[in-house]
């Protein structure tokens, strides 16, 4: 029997860079394949040639045998592919089933599409209501919305771009459960993600693309996450030792009694948040997202200034109605959770990227941008933080995802900031690149520099920060030094145990 | 079946292509417009494009309708690459021309040294940039929409110039025409070439259009402002405030609307009349897309636009051709360039979905 997806010699060239390069791969059905390879290898590239969304320069693709001659993300639906994305792609202001209704091809709704939506979402066990607004969902649900919409066409090839990076453990588990189903009733996955233990856990086989080749292929179960990190990045990254410290050192950031109405009507209000983080320390906040974390981020980075002036203390300075230009002058920089959009424009140069937050003293001189300043400035974060672009004129928006980030944290690093305030900063980031990002949160800690760390990854936080908080619903646990922590009890206070008589009764352990 | 499919990389070269493409389509258009009126479209293409332009004085009499248009244009570009819809640069060059009457009236025969036309014209960019200053002031203080607001200012500015010249700037001797007393001689603008109209507005415009060739390419503030238009989540993230670069839009292109205007009053019109601008607010902003919002590209297609309404003249006087005629060829060229943009971000697929 022919496999179902059959590549063939796969070319894809992007002015300055060759996205794939002879890559061939088949897949079976019923098969979980992960496609592994670091930031910029190629991974997204050569899932949206199967899905129809960018065309190969050479190649052919197979689909049970026969040559596809005509590509398109509908032709491709028509045959049974899937695929979700990294990035949502639902209405908020629509419901569930509105959503799905739309995604669907016309005349394939048919009029019982709520009844199938239940019965598919029990069959996989994928919690979803057909009736809810997607405004109202957590990611993890709209995630299971977009799965859903996928298996309404009853696909034979799902393709996941690092699906789980916003997912909470337990959604993970929930996710690959279901994906596990799906193979089992023949249905094909391919399957990309940077965390490898997850890859160990879940797939048959595996693909790995360094620079746009097929280097390795292998069987995930046989390896180690060490021996698969080495097959991407040729050598194993070097382990990041745990070294809490306690800090004596001034306070940099302290927040008093913060309370403040979310400005999105659907999103979490700040309720009574008192935290402060001193000079050479890191200070780790957990919880599960959607718990006030991007209303605590707005506040703290200036894009919300509604806060009273002295609920907020930036190095000294009172600083919460203060706009984000005021509180970097006073040392703090930011990594915020959108990297497209957000923390850099997708249509501007990375050269122009670097100057959106750099120091405009040294940058601009009369009120002209100094050119030369601007690019060496764009070169070095690119050298430093290892961005694979063609170069420093490359749109923002061509990068791929792990590589953006990683120019965003390079940028907030540079100036070498007294506070880093950091969403996620490994999002989506290859295990070599993590280990570099860490390993200069680290050592800006250690220079006498205060990061405070957003993460839902609990492993990062455990090994990053010296005290960790917890986030739930707008209201924060004190702060306790890791050392009397565990992931367990960390565990509990996410999901509220601690919080029911207010914060102050919160207990870190 | 026919479809339109979304081109995943819309290329440079091709944004450039559709100015011109347009503007080809547009000739065809019209060629078969004067057959079906009954002229040789050889001859009307000459008469209107080719002999307004055979001697100096020819070209002399397009750099004055290329003068407001430029400086209209160049203005609003700015504001567009901000995403800030001033629609309303016809009402800023009437409300322009009126102040610089009004001051061309009472000072104009100069003083402390100065030039009597310097004043004028300045008074002329303010007026321009407080009827600019009423969208900005709505937009960010009452988020109420800026192109209704801009382009219901038009008609406003309308019957203001109405009103003044039948009322308080009405010349007296005029025999009960509408119109101010002549502006006295040293209140004109100084003609740059001898025995044409060609005045100091031309070079304020090219002027203009190399300063905002500096603001866009080279500034800091030129950045803030495409940053904003582009990427507004970046340019909060980053601390640029969204109500600056609105009132900087509306403020430059409304002074520059209101320079042009109280450059068409100092210069070749000399006086206040009830009909001080032939569209060029509107025709501008046709010029700021069909040059890409570039302002080489800009002073390219202000050529283009300027020539529609000299030949829109010369058709009027040589083939008896409503002066209409120029708005045809607006129209045409307008709805041209929509469709040629439609193509460069979209591809039409043949064949159906299913
Ligand atoms: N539209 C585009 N224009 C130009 N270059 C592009 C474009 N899309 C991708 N590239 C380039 O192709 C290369 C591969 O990108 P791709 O997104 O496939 O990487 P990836 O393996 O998915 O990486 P990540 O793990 O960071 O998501 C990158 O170097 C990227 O810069
Ligand atoms: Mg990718």
């Amino acid at each position: 029997m022919p496999p179902l997806l059959e590549l063939v010699g796969i070319t894809k060239r992007y002015p300055g860079i060759v996205a794939n390069q002879d890559v061939s791969l088949a897949v079976q059905p019923g098969e979980i394949q992960a496609l592994l390879g670091e930031n910029g290898a190629g991974k997204s590239t050569l899932m949206k040639i199967v899905y129809g969304l960018a065309r190969p320069d050479e190649g052919e693709i197979r689909w049970q045998g026969e040559l596809v001659v005509e590509n398109s993300p509908v032709l491709a639906r028509k045959r049974g592919i899937g695929m979700v994305f990294q990035h949502f792609t639902l209405f908020e202001t629509l419901t569930v089933a509105e959503n799905i209704a739309l995604g669907l091809e016309p005349g394939n709704a048919g009029s019982d599409l709520e009844g199938r939506i239940r019965e598919l979402s029990r069959h996989y066990g994928l919690a979803v209501a057909p009736q809810a607004p997607v405004w109202s969902l957590s990611v993890g649900e709209r995630q299971r919305v977009e799965i859903v919409r996928c298996l309404l066409q009853s696909p034979r090839l799902l393709i996941m771009d690092e699906p789980t990076s916003v997912l909470t453990p337990q959604e993970a588990d929930g996710l690959f459960a279901t994906l596990r189903r799906l193979a089992a009733e023949g249905c094909a996955v391919l399957y990309i993600s940077h965390k490898l233990e997850e890859i160990q856990a879940l797939c048959h086989a595996a693909t790995v693309l360094r620079a746009g080749k097929v280097v390795a292929r292998c069987d995930p179960t046989r390896e180690t996450a060490r021996s698969l990190a080495a097959l991407m990045i040729g050598k194993a990254p070097p382990e990041i030792e745990h070294r809490p410290a306690e800090s004596d050192g001034p306070v940099v950031l302290s927040v008093a009694d913060l309370s403040l109405p979310s400005v999105d009507p659907h999103g979490t209000a700040l309720k009574r948040v008192s935290f402060s983080l001193r000079a050479g320390e890191i200070l780790g906040v957990a919880g599960v997202a959607g718990n006030g974390q991007r209303e605590l981020l707005r506040a703290l980075s200036g894009e919300d200034a509604r806060a009273p002036a002295g609920a907020i203390t930036l190095a000294g300075q009172p600083a919460g109605n203060l706009d984000p230009k005021r509180r970097r002058a006073l040392g703090l920089a930011f990594v915020p959770e959108e990297r497209l959009g957000r923390g850099a424009a997708p249509k501007l140069s990375l050269t122009l990227n670097a100057l959106l937050t750099g120091k405009r003293q040294s940058l601009t001189r009369a009120g002209l941008i100094r050119q030369g300043a601007v690019e060496r400035r764009a070169t070095e974060i690119v050298r430093r933080f290892d961005v694979r672009t063609p170069g420093i004129q490359a749109e923002a928006g061509s990068l791929s995802g792990g590589n953006l980030q990683k120019f965003i944290v390079g940028r907030e690093l540079y100036d070498g900031p007294k506070l880093l305030i950091a969403a996620h900063p490994t999002w989506g980031v290859d295990v070599g690149a993590a280990t570099l990002i860490r390993e200069e949160m680290l050592a800006l800690r250690d220079r006498g520099g205060s990061v405070l760390l957003f993460s839902e990854e609990l492993d990062e936080l455990f090994l990053l920060s010296d005290r960790i908080a917890v986030m739930f619903h707008g209201m924060l646990s004190p702060p306790a030094p890791v050392r009397q922590l565990t992931p367990e009890s960390v565990g509990l206070l996410m999901g509220g145990a601690g919080f029911e008589g207010g914060v102050g009764l919160a207990q870190a352990h | 079946m026919l479809r339109l499919t979304r081109r995943t990389n819309p290329s440079r070269s091709l944004e450039i292509l559709a100015p011109l493409v347009a503007v080809a389509l547009t000739l065809v258009v019209a060629a078969i417009l004067f057959v079906a009126l009954g002229k040789n479209p050889a001859d009307a293409f000459a008469a209107m494009f080719w002999r307004p332009v055979q001697d100096l004085y020819g070209w002399s009499e397009l750099g004055v309708k290329v003068a407001p248009l430029i400086l209209c244009a160049v203005g609003l570009a700015i504001g567009f690459r901000a995403s800030v819809w001033n629609i309303g640069a016809e009402g800023q060059i009437v409300v322009g021309a009126i102040a610089a009457s009004w001051v061309a009236l009472a000072t104009g025969e100069g003083g402390f040294g100065l030039p009597g036309w310097l004043l004028p014209l300045l008074a002329g960019a303010l007026g321009g940039m407080v009827w600019g200053a009423i969208p900005a002031l709505l937009r960010t203080k009452a988020n109420a929409n800026e192109i209704l607001v801009s382009l219901m200012l038009v008609y406003v500015g309308g019957f203001l110039l109405q009103y003044v010249v039948r009322g308080p700037m009405r010349d007296p001797m005029s025999f009960g025409f509408p119109q101010s007393p002549m502006f006295p001689d040293p209140a004109r603008l100084p003609i740059l070439l001898d025995t044409t109209r060609l005045h100091l507005g031309f070079a304020l415009a090219l002027l203009a259009a190399l300063v905002a060739w500096l603001f866009v390419a080279r500034s800091y503030q030129g950045f803030v402002f495409r940053l904003s238009g582009e990427a507004p989540a970046a340019a909060a993230y980053a601390g640029f405030s969204r109500a600056k670069v609105i009132w900087g839009s509306f403020l430059i292109s409304g002074g520059l609307a209101g320079l042009a205007g109280a450059a068409e009053v100092l210069g070749p019109i000399g006086q206040l009349q009830p009909a001080v601008s032939p569209g060029y607010g509107f025709a501008a902003i046709i010029v700021a897309f069909l040059g890409r919002l570039h302002p080489i590209g800009i002073i390219a297609a202000a050529l283009l636009m300027g020539l529609f309404y000299l030949g829109g003249e010369i058709a009027q006087m040589e083939l008896q051709l409503p002066i209409a005629i120029t708005g045809v060829f607006q129209g045409l060229l307008l709805f041209f360039l929509l469709g040629a943009d439609t193509f460069v971000r979209w591809r039409l697929v043949l064949g159906g979905t299913r």
